[in-house]
Parts: structure tokens; sequence; C-alpha cells
């Protein structure tokens, strides 16, 4: 940090947690910190560097399908751009996201607490992450050339393929053990180092969603673990566990594999539901409508997406009654899912609605969520499914699932908490600006995905028909305005971090949540003392009149 | 809010009941981990059921009982050490945590010979004699060298944590007021035990 930030230091305040100076200093002050909030910003950096490579494949990918035959890449490369774009995006984008960098954050702060349980192991899984990272960009560039078999490793291709799946396979290992990690780190903290007072029912609803989250992670992850594991064993030592050649059934690697991945998917939506539940309140100005309904909704989403993994699977030839039950249960995750957009519009009703940033990122939440949650039900119809599997519909939905939900979500949460990370602002008119370019290019990269998956057109082809070409030109084109959108605001954030107007107010949103309650940035402890909590945690009509107040003064 | 008697940084956290829940959360993952192994043995096992108990009769069972009984001594041994700790005979359980090592080294040269017994007559994986075999035969063998694999490297974990659990003994940093780190290590290595405890039956019991 530079000088100019002596700024921030207000008038008898301790320093804030960017200034703290603990037995290091420099850049070991960061990279050995344990404090909590530290290690949420080592993350944030790290990620944002591996989504904009993730995003940098996928944008080459489309480059490519904008004509068909050979654009610009064989079809080897293409292989390795969407495995690689798949890989950077879910295990080191979504699947950490928002719990590792504003969990990491804020979860302490929003129970009242120091830090974290474990802030040791807090650091180990950033390490941790930050190994399986490199380590996965390591893989493009050995010899043997990069990982070709989708994100899915899916046997027993990944056990034929002469490119680099081992260290693949080691890197998502290792991303899995940070994950765990994590998430056990957070189920502790959750249950003992909440401030006097706050009981279940009053905490943020963020920490609701962020402990179902945990708790997934806790107990999905060993899963994907071993199986990768056995994949690796089967490759190195020949051991016979899902080779045909060696009577093993693949059907079960897809079985272990979604056991996994899918409740996964509910580790990467959770926690931006929690940042909605968040920020609707603050910028409706009115208290969150069927608070219980929302917690336990996080509850019922991670139990039930729990038991619905074979809907990956409808076309490997299970029995009937197995697709019968599968294809019920992945119609009930649609309840609790609704439970909560119909909560959070009733929250929105008759509210003193004020369209700042972070707001129009939830609020885009919600449309591109609905959007992919309702085609995610379609695709739960046993014989919707059998049209529509492998086609770009599936990849239509599940962008608009984890890119239009969580990516905004993250996106939301950003520009949120920004002001509360960083003690400053970013530039809030490029915010908007950037904001529509990425909602109108999103729609127009995917939306035509729908469309001509719909019509047959499959997913990670490299090549396609003549009929689908206006089709791939159009979601191209989106493309392009998408990442002019992304570039625009990754620049607005470097930009601000350094040079963006500087913010001393504790509560600049006029929030209730307990992080709006203490210094901006906050200091190394967080609290001066820890607070003792006696009201719910969204209580607008009561503090409406004390914050006027304090906006006119 | 006054600041007055607040000192920034030395905030120490120490909370037991914390860090047992951070083990047992820990200890979840690891039986899930296994978990999807018995799952694969139980689905393989369904489908080739008279293969399982044909490859079975090739593993020696008192070989594996031994084993069982130096595992569960060791348990004792280590449950022993926690409890000596816990009168402040601090000799006493450095003694039962040395014989638990010792135990568990003895497990793994029992394991050794095993193996190396088998790699003997070409059971190994891509081993000639196995590939000749069935199907189901091939997957039994995967199965017992990578659980019994993972498991021996769970055993060579737990053998390290011990260790650095007699250094810390040693040192006082563990003592009767303040033994956390032992009993999680003994949550540990018991996990270690009730893992085998599963493996025993399955592999050397269904002939």
């Amino acid at each position: 940090m530079t000088a100019n930030d002596a700024a921030i230091k207000t008038n008898g305040h301790e320093p804030s947690y960017l200034e703290y100076k603990g037995k290091h200093t420099g850049i070991l002050g960061w990279i050995l910190s344990t404090d909590h909030k530290r290690i949420g910003i080592l993350y944030l950096i790290s990620l944002s560097i591996f989504f904009l490579v993730g995003v940098a494949f996928g944008f080459l990918m489309r480059l490519e399908l904008i004509s068909p035959g050979r654009t610009i890449m064989d079809a080897q490369t293409y292989n390795s751009f969407f495995t690689l774009h798949g890989v950077i995006m879910i295990f080191l984008f979504v699947i950490p996201g928002i719990p590792a960098v504003f969990g990491n954050f804020f979860l302490p702060i929003l129970i009242g607490a120091k830090d974290v349980a474990f802030p040791r192991i807090n650091l180990m899984s950033w390490y941790l992450y930050l190994i399986g990272g490199l380590l996965a960009v390591v893989a493009i560039l050995l010899p043997g050339g990069p990982t070709d078999t989708g994100w899915t490793f899916y046997v027993p291709y990944s056990i034929r393929t002469n490119t680099n799946v081992m260290i693949a396979l080691f890197a998502a290992f290792i991303l899995g053990f940070s994950s765990i990690l994590t998430g056990l780190n957070f189920v502790t903290t959750v249950h003992r180092l909440r401030a006097p007072g706050m009981t279940w029912f009053k905490m943020p609803l963020s920490i609701w969603s962020l402990y179902a989250t945990a708790w997934v992670q806790v107990l999905a992850t060993p899963i994907i673990g071993i199986t990768l594991l056995l994949v690796a064993v089967e490759r190195w030592f020949g051991v016979g566990v899902f080779d045909p050649a060696l009577g093993g059934d693949p059907v079960l690697y897809q079985h272990l594999f979604w056991i996994y991945s899918h409740p996964a998917v509910y580790i990467m939506i959770l926690p931006a539901m929690g940042v909605v539940s968040e920020i609707i309140p603050v910028f409706a100005r009115r208290t969150i409508f069927g608070y219980k309904f929302i917690a336990f909704s996080s509850i019922a989403i991670a139990l039930f997406g729990s038991l619905v993994w074979a809907h990956h699977m409808f076309t490997v030839g299970m029995s009937d009654t197995g697709q019968f039950i599968f294809s019920l249960l992945t119609m009930l995750v649609a309840i609790p899912s609704a439970i909560k957009v119909f909560n959070w519009v009733a929250t929105l009703y008759k509210g003193s609605i004020d369209l700042s940033t972070p707001l129009l990122f939830v609020l885009a939440f919600i449309f591109l969520f609905t959007i992919g949650g309702l085609t995610g039900v379609m695709q739960g119809v046993l014989s919707i499914d059998i049209q529509i599997h492998d086609t770009s519909f599936i990849v239509a939905h599940f962008h608009y699932v984890m890119f239009g939900g969580t990516g905004f979500g993250f996106f939301a949460a950003m520009h949120y908490w920004f002001p509360k990370m960083f003690g400053r602002m970013y530039n809030r008119k490029l915010a908007k600006t950037y904001f529509w370019l990425m909602f109108v290019g999103f729609n127009f990269l995917y939306f035509p995905m729908f469309i001509m998956g719909w019509l047959g057109m499959p997913r990670r082809y490299y090549d396609y028909l003549p009929e689908f070409h206006s089709y791939h030109l159009i979601s191209t084109i989106g493309s392009w305005i998408l990442v002019a959108g992304v570039l625009l605001m990754v620049y607005n954030m470097y930009h601000s971090v350094r040079k963006g107007k500087i913010v001393t107010e504790k509560n600049i949103w006029g929030g209730e949540t307990l992080e709006w309650q203490i210094e901006t940035p906050p200091i190394h402890e967080n609290f001066y003392d820890i607070p003792v909590i006696e009201t719910d945690p969204y209580q607008y009509k009561m503090n409406d009149e004390k914050f006027e107040k304090e906006v006119v003064s | 809010m006054s600041s007055t008697e607040h000192t920034a940084g030395t905030h120490v956290h120490r909370d037991d009941v914390g860090s047992r829940m951070g083990m047992w959360l820990f200890l979840f993952t690891e039986l899930i981990l296994f978990g999807g192994m018995f799952l694969l043995y139980s689905v393989y096992r369904f489908q080739y059921a008279d293969e399982f108990h044909l490859a079975a009769k090739e593993l020696n069972t008192i070989m594996g009982a031994f084993n069982t009984a130096v595992l569960l001594t060791s348990s004792l041994t280590m449950v022993l050490a926690i409890i000596a700790i816990q009168r402040d005979q601090k000799a006493l359980s450095i003694l039962l945590q040395l014989i638990t090592i010792f135990l568990a080294l003895f497990f793994l040269v029992n394991k050794y010979f095993e193996w190396t017994a088998k790699f003997h007559y070409g059971i190994y994986p891509g081993g000639e004699e196995l590939l000749a075999k069935s199907s189901g035969e091939i997957l039994f063998f995967g199965l017992y060298y990578v659980m019994t694999g993972l498991h021996g490297i769970h055993v060579i974990i737990g053998m390290f944590l011990i260790a650095v659990m007699t250094r810390q003994t040693r040192t006082g940093t563990i003592n009767k007021d303040s033994y956390v780190r032992l009993e999680n290590a003994g949550l540990y290595w018991h996990l270690v035990d009730i893992i085998w405890i599963f493996l025993f039956p399955l592999f050397y019991l269904i002939t």
C-alpha cells in the first residue's frame, strides 16, 4: 500500500487491517498473515487472475465457433480449451468464489467474531488453493499437452488419453482439500464464535447460506477426492477400478463423480443467494421478507441437492425406478429455490428502492437465475432430457445459473462490500455502464445456446452444421460485449483500490448488519469490543429514522 | 466503543470444544473418503459375488487377524496415554505413545510381508498372474491394494502425528491442563483403527 493511504487512517483509530503491522512486513505481512481479512484479499487477487485466464479460454472458444470449420485453432486445441475453461472456472473460480473471498472476509465480522476458528488452517487452505491452481496452469505448459477430457474426467477416456491428466487430477484433488478446510473452518466458526446474543435466528442470512455451503463442502468433497485419486491410481499402476477392460464399470465413476459434483453446484450458488439476501433489504430499505423461510430453504437446498446427482446421467441406462426418483427429487429442489426468489421479490415490493450497482447485479441475478433455474426443471423431466442431453441447451442452462447466478452474485458482493474492504469507492457511473454491457452481452452470448441446443447442437463440438451458424455468430458477438464489460470492471476495481475516492464512513449504504458498525476499513481485530446482539439482523423500520438523521447531518 | 484497554494483536484464542469439533468434521471427511471406496466395493461384490469369494481365499486370515489385534491394542495404548496425561503422569504418557507408534510400525511391517508375498506370486496390478484371473478377482485385488494401501498411508500419517505429540508432551506443550491436541491425535488414530476393523472382514473373512 502506498503513502497516500495514510489518509485512510482517521484520527484516534487503530490502524486498519490494511496498515496493521504484525510480525512480518511488506509482502510477507500478507502471505504469512492469518488475518481472515487479508486471506480474503489474497483469495480475491488469485481468484481474479484465474478468472481472467478462464475468461480468455472461453473467449477463444467462442471465437473459434464464429463460423463452421476451422477458424483459429485445431480440434485438439479446442478440446483442451473447453477442458481448461471448465477446470479453471469451476474449481478455481465458482467453487471457492464467494465463500473464500467474501466468506473469509465477512463471516467472522457478520457474527461478531475476531477471526475464524482456525486461522492457520485458513491460511493453509489458501496455499493449497494456490498450489492447485498453479498445477492446473502447469498442466497446460508441460509436454504431453493440456488435458482434453473435459472438466468431468470421464473414464475410460481419462485413463487412456496421453495428455497431462495426472497433473490436472492432482490439481483438482488439492483444490478439493482446500475447499474442505474452508468448509470445516466455517462450520466450526459459526458454531463456536457467534457474538453473545447472536442466536441462530439472529444471524444474517448470508451466514445461513455459508453455513449450509460449508456442510456440503465438508460432506461432498471427499467423494471427488477419492474418485479422482482412483482414476490417478488406475492410470499410474493399472489397478482395475473403473476400466471396463479390467472388469470395472465406468458408470460407477459417473455416479461417484456426480455425487460430489452435483452438490458442488450448490456450493457455488448458495453463497450467492446469501449475498442477494444481504443486499436486497439494504437497497430496498425494508426488513427481509420471510427470514426463516430463506434460512431454512438454504438448508433444504443443501439437503435435496445432495440427492439428485444421477440427473446428469439419465441417458446411461439406469433403471426406470432410479430415473423416476432422481427426476422427482430434482424437481423438488426448485421449491426451496423458488421460495427464495419469491421472498426476495416480496422484500422489494413497496420498498424504497435505490438502484445502485450492487442492487443492479442482484436484480440481474434474480432474472438470470430464474431463467437458469426453470430450464433446469425442464431438464429434470425425463422425456425432455433425452432431447437436450449433452446439447448446448445444457451449456446455456448452467451458464445462466453459474455465471448469471454465482458470477453476478460475486460481482454484486464485490460492489457492495468494496468500500468496506478497501476504504475507497469505485467509479459508480462506470460501474453502471459495464453492468449493462455485461447483462446485455451475457444474454446475447448464452440465450442462442438454448435455441440451438433445443434444435440439436451438441455441446463440446468443434464444428457444426451451417444451419446453426447465425446462432453461433450472435453468441460470439455477445461474448465480445460481455468481455468488454468484464475488462471495464476489472479496470475499475484495480484502479479504485489504489486511487478511488476515500471512504471513512462506517455505513455507506445504510446497512443494518455488523460490518457496517465497524471502522472502514476494519481494524485488525474487527471490533474494539465484541458486540452484544439484541435485535434481528434487518430492522429497517426501527432504525430508518436514525439513519435519515445521520444522512442529513 | 472505548479502546483504552485494548492492545492490538495480543488476542489469544483457545477453544478446546472448537478444536474437537474441527477434528470430528475432519474425521467425517475421512470416513466419506473411504466411504466412496466401500461403495465401489459393495457394488462390485454384488456384481461378482462368487469371484470375490474365490479371490478372498488368497488372503491370509491369520495374518489379518493378528494385525487387527495389533491395531486394536495400539488404540488401547493411545487412550491410556491420554488418561495418563490427564493424571499428570508425563513419563507414562510418553511411554504409552511410543508403544502406540511401535505397534503401528509392527502393523506396517506385517503388511509389507503380506504385500510382498502377493507380489511374489504375481498378484499385483498389471501382473500377469492377476490379469489371467477373472474380472471379479482383478477388481477384488485392485480394491484390496488401493484400500489397504490408502489405509497404510493413514497409519504412516498417524505415526508421524503421534510422534509430534510425543515431542510436545516431552517439551510440556501438552500437559494436564491442555491436552486437546493429544486427544485429537487419538481420535485420528481410532479412525485409522475403525477403518481397518471394516477392511478386515470385507477382505479376509468373506471366504
